[in-house]
C-alpha cells in the first residue's frame, strides 16, 4: 500500500480547501432533515460528527454515536446518483431569433457565479456506490452512444471514498462482492480510525490525482500499525452486514419463475410509488420531456428521470404493456438481479440496501429473492421425488 | 376564435371555492403573457366583459351538485373545443363529495328554514361523470405551473407534460429525505399523483392526497402501512376522505376500511362527527 497517510480532521479541510481552489464543488455527507445526505460542503463541521443511522425496512433514524466519527454511519439517502446523473438535465433550448430558431448548449447559460455547478469533488462515498458508479460508466458510456453529459462531470470529478465502519441493518454489499472496503474507482480512500489512539483517517491513494493531492497534505506517511488497524476496521464491518443476498444461480432462479406465486404477494405490498427506483443508485430510467413557454419563443428538451413503476413508462400506442404492479416489480427486480448480467456484464444490484430502507411498504429484495429461491427449490425438490 | 386570431379561453365555475380561478390570477408574472397568447373570453372571476362562445379552450371547476350545473355543463361542453377540468371538485366531485355518503334530504332539513327552496342533487359528481374531458389538472387548489404548462402546450399544440405518478417521485426529484421513513411521519404520497411539487413533504409534512390517487395506487397497502404507523381506522378514513372522497380508489378504500373495520369500531357516522 504505497502512498498512504494518515491524516487528522484538519487535513481533511485542507484537502477541501485545496480542492475548492483548484474549483471544485466540494459535495459530502451532511444531516439534512432526519437522515445524511450529499450536500455542499466547505468545512470540515458540516460533516455528522457522532451520529450513526439505524436502518431497517421503510425505517431510517440517526442515532447519536457517542464518539466523535464522521463517517460513523452507513449509506445516506441517496448515492453519487444525484451529482452525475440529475433529476433534471436540460439536453438543448431553442429560442426564436431573428435568423430563426437558434439552439443553445445547456452550458452556455449556466451562471458564473454557480459555485455548485461541475466539476465535482465527492467526498464520504462507500464502496457500495463506487460499484454503482462503475455500473453507470459502463451503462452510460460504454455503449454506442455515449451520454456526453454524465461522461464530462465523471471525467472531471474527483472521488474521496471511505471504508464503511458500521454498516445499518439492510446493508449486503458483502453478499454482491462489492464491499465494504473500496477496492477501484476512487482518487482518495479513507478509513477513519477512532476506536484506539486519536481520531485519524488512513488515506490511500487511487489515481495519480489522489497521490498528488496527498503529497500536498501536510501528513505523515501511515505506520503499519495504522494500516493494520484500518484493514481490521473493514474486516470487521464485513461481518456486520445487516442482510444478505444469495446470488447464486438467481439469474436462472427468475428467469425459470417468472409466473410464480411470489410476485403476486409482493404486488400486493407494493405501492408502486417508485420510491425504490428513485434511491438505487444504478436505476437510471427517465423520460424525455419537452417544454415550451406561452409565447412559443422559447423550447427546452429536458431529461428527467422517471420510474418503471409508473404506469405511463411502459406506455406505447394502444396502453401500457406492463399494467399491472405485478408486473411491474417483477420487471424491475428481474432486471436488477437476472437481466442485467446479460447486457451488462454484472449485477445491477450493489447491496446497498436503500430499496429496503426507502420502500414505504417495507418490501426487502433480499427476502423477495430469498422466497423466491425456496419457492422454486421446494418444486424442484418435489418434482425430483415424484418418479 | 378570439380577437387577433388568437384563441379565445373562458373559465367556469361549478361547485367550488374559487381557488383554483385565482391560482389563474396568481399567476402575476405570467399573467400579461397570457393575455398575449389568449383572448380571455369569459372569466366572471376577472373581469365582467364577456365575448360570446364558441371558447377554443374552456377552463371548469367545480363539481355538479345541482340540475340547473348539470344541464350547463352540456352547454358548455357543446360550445368548448378543448374541454379541461380544474381542480379536485371538477375532477373527483371536491370536498362535498362528503354528501355522498349522507342523506342530503337530512342535511337540507337541519341546515335551511326552508329546505324546500333548495334544489340539489343527492350526489356531487365530477365534470367527467357528465360529458367528455380532453385533460385534467387535479389538486385543491391546482399547482400554478402545471396550469401554465397546460396552457402552453395547448398553444404549441404539444402534449401536456401532467405526470400520473406518485407524489413520491417528485419528492426524490427535489432532494427530499422522505418523511415516513425517516420521521415516522403518515403520508399519502405513495398513492398520490404527483403534480404539486411535493410541496408538503417539501415543508416536513406528510401528504393528505389533494392530488387524488396516481395512476396505480395500492390503497389497501396504504392503510396497511398507515396502520403500522399508529394510525387508527377512523384517522385513515378521515385521511381518505377529504378534498378526493369521491374519487374511485379513495372512495372504495375508505368504504372498505368503514365495513371491515373491527367489531364496528368505525361506523361512517363515528367518522364524520
Amino acid at each position: 500500500m504505497t502512498g498512504a497517510h494518515t491524516l487528522a480532521l484538519d487535513d481533511l479541510q485542507e484537502l477541501i480547501d485545496i480542492l475548492s481552489s483548484r474549483g471544485y464543488s466540494v459535495l459530502g455527507p451532511t444531516v439534512v432533515d432526519g437522515a445524511i445526505d450529499i450536500r455542499p460542503l466547505t468545512s470540515v463541521s458540516q460533516l455528522p460528527h457522532g451520529w450513526g443511522d439505524e436502518q431497517d425496512g421503510a425505517h431510517y433514524r440517526l442515532r447519536r454515536r457517542g464518539d466523535d466519527a464522521v463517517f460513523g454511519f452507513a449509506c445516506g439517502a441517496q448515492s453519487a446518483k444525484p451529482v452525475f446523473f440529475p433529476a433534471d438535465e436540460l439536453l438543448w433550448r431553442s429560442r426564436s431569433g431573428p435568423d430563426g430558431p437558434q439552439i443553445d448548449r445547456p452550458d452556455d447559460d449556466r451562471p458564473d457565479d454557480d459555485r455548485y455547478g461541475p466539476p465535482y469533488a465527492v467526498l464520504g462515498l462507500r464502496s457500495c456506490d463506487l460499484a454503482a458508479i462503475r455500473i453507470h460508466d459502463r451503462v452510460l458510456t460504454g455503449r454506442a452512444v455515449a451520454d456526453a453529459h454524465y461522461a464530462t462531470r465523471r471525467t472531471d470529478s474527483v472521488i474521496i471514498a471511505v471504508t464503511c465502519t458500521d454498516p445499518a441493518g439492510t446493508c449486503f454489499c458483502v453478499s454482491m462482492d462489492t464491499g465494504p472496503v473500496p477496492s477501484e474507482g476512487f482518487d482518495i480512500a479513507l478509513t477513519e480510525l477512532y476506536a484506539d489512539g486519536p481520531h485519524r483517517f488512513v488515506a490511500r491513494p487511487g489515481s495519480p490525482r489522489g497521490a498528488e493531492l496527498l503529497e500536498r497534505l501536510a501528513a505523515r506517511d501511515a505506520t503499519d500499525e495504522d494500516l493494520a488497524h484500518a484493514a481490521s476496521v473493514g474486516e470487521q464491518a464485513a461481518q456486520r452486514m445487516g442482510r444478505r443476498l444469495d446470488d447464486t444461480n438467481l439469474k436462472n432462479i427468475l428467469y425459470d419463475n417468472a409466473e410464480s406465486a411470489v410476485w403476486d404477494d409482493v404486488a400486493d405490498r407494493c405501492l408502486s410509488c417508485g420510491n425504490c427506483t428513485l434511491v438505487c443508485p444504478t436505476c437510471f430510467c427517465t423520460s424525455i420531456t419537452d417544454v415550451s413557454d406561452l409565447a412559443g419563443a422559447t423550447s427546452e428538451r429536458h431529461r428527467v428521470w422517471d420510474s418503471c413503476f409508473s404506469a405511463d413508462y411502459s406506455y406505447i400506442h394502444g396502453g401500457a404493456v406492463r399494467e399491472s404492479t405485478r408486473s411491474r416489480y417483477r420487471q424491475w427486480m428481474t432486471h436488477k438481479l437476472a437481466a442485467w448480467k446479460d447486457q451488462f456484464g454484472t449485477s445491477g444490484c450493489v447491496g446497498c440496501g436503500r430499496c429496503i430502507t426507502w420502500c414505504p411498504a417495507a418490501i426487502d429484495i433480499t427476502a423477495e429473492a430469498g422466497e423466491l429461491r425456496r419457492v422454486a427449490e421446494h418444486r424442484e425438490e418435489r418434482r425430483a421425488r415424484q418418479p | 376564435m378570439g380577437t387577433a386570431g388568437k384563441p379565445s379561453l373562458a373559465v367556469w365555475k361549478f361547485a367550488s371555492c374559487d381557488g383554483c380561478q385565482l391560482t389563474l390570477l396568481n399567476c402575476e408574472d405570467e399573467l400579461l403573457s397570457i393575455a398575449g397568447a389568449v383572448t380571455i373570453a369569459y372569466f366572471p372571476e376577472a373581469t365582467r366583459a364577456v365575448v360570446e362562445g364558441p371558447y377554443d379552450v374552456s377552463l371548469v371547476e367545480g363539481s355538479v351538485t345541482t340540475p340547473h350545473d348539470a344541464e350547463r355543463i352540456q352547454q358548455i361542453r357543446a360550445m368548448s373545443g378543448t374541454l379541461v377540468t380544474i381542480g379536485a371538485c371538477a375532477t373527483a366531485g371536491g370536498i362535498q363529495a362528503l354528501r355522498n355518503l349522507g342523506d342530503v334530504r337530512e342535511f337540507r332539513s337541519v341546515v335551511y328554514a326552508h329546505p324546500e327552496y333548495v334544489e340539489t342533487l343527492d350526489r356531487s359528481t365530477p365534470i367527467a361523470a357528465h360529458v367528455s374531458v380532453d385533460h385534467e389538472l387535479r389538486g385543491c387548489p391546482i399547482d400554478k405551473r402545471q396550469l401554465l404548462e397546460l396552457l402552453a402546450a395547448l398553444l404549441a399544440g404539444r402534449k401536456p407534460r401532467i405526470p400520473t405518478y406518485s407524489v413520491c417521485i417528485e419528492c426524490k426529484e427535489r432532494g427530499n429525505v422522505c418523511v415516513a421513513v425517516a420521521d415516522g411521519t403518515p403520508c399519502l404520497g405513495p398513492v398520490t399523483q404527483a403534480g404539486c411539487g411535493a410541496l408538503c413533504p417539501s415543508f416536513a409534512r406528510g401528504c393528505y392526497g389533494c392530488f387524488g390517487p396516481q395512476d396505480s395506487a395500492n390503497l389497501p397497502s396504504m392503510t396497511r402501512r398507515l396502520r403500522a404507523q399508529g394510525m387508527s381506522e377512523p384517522q385513515v378514513i378521515r385521511l381518505y376522505r377529504t378534498f378526493n372522497t369521491g374519487a374511485e380508489a379513495f372512495r372504495a378504500e375508505s368504504q372498505r376500511v368503514v365495513s371491515g373495520s373491527t367489531a364496528g369500531t368505525a361506523t361512517a357516522e363515528e367518522v364524520s362527527t
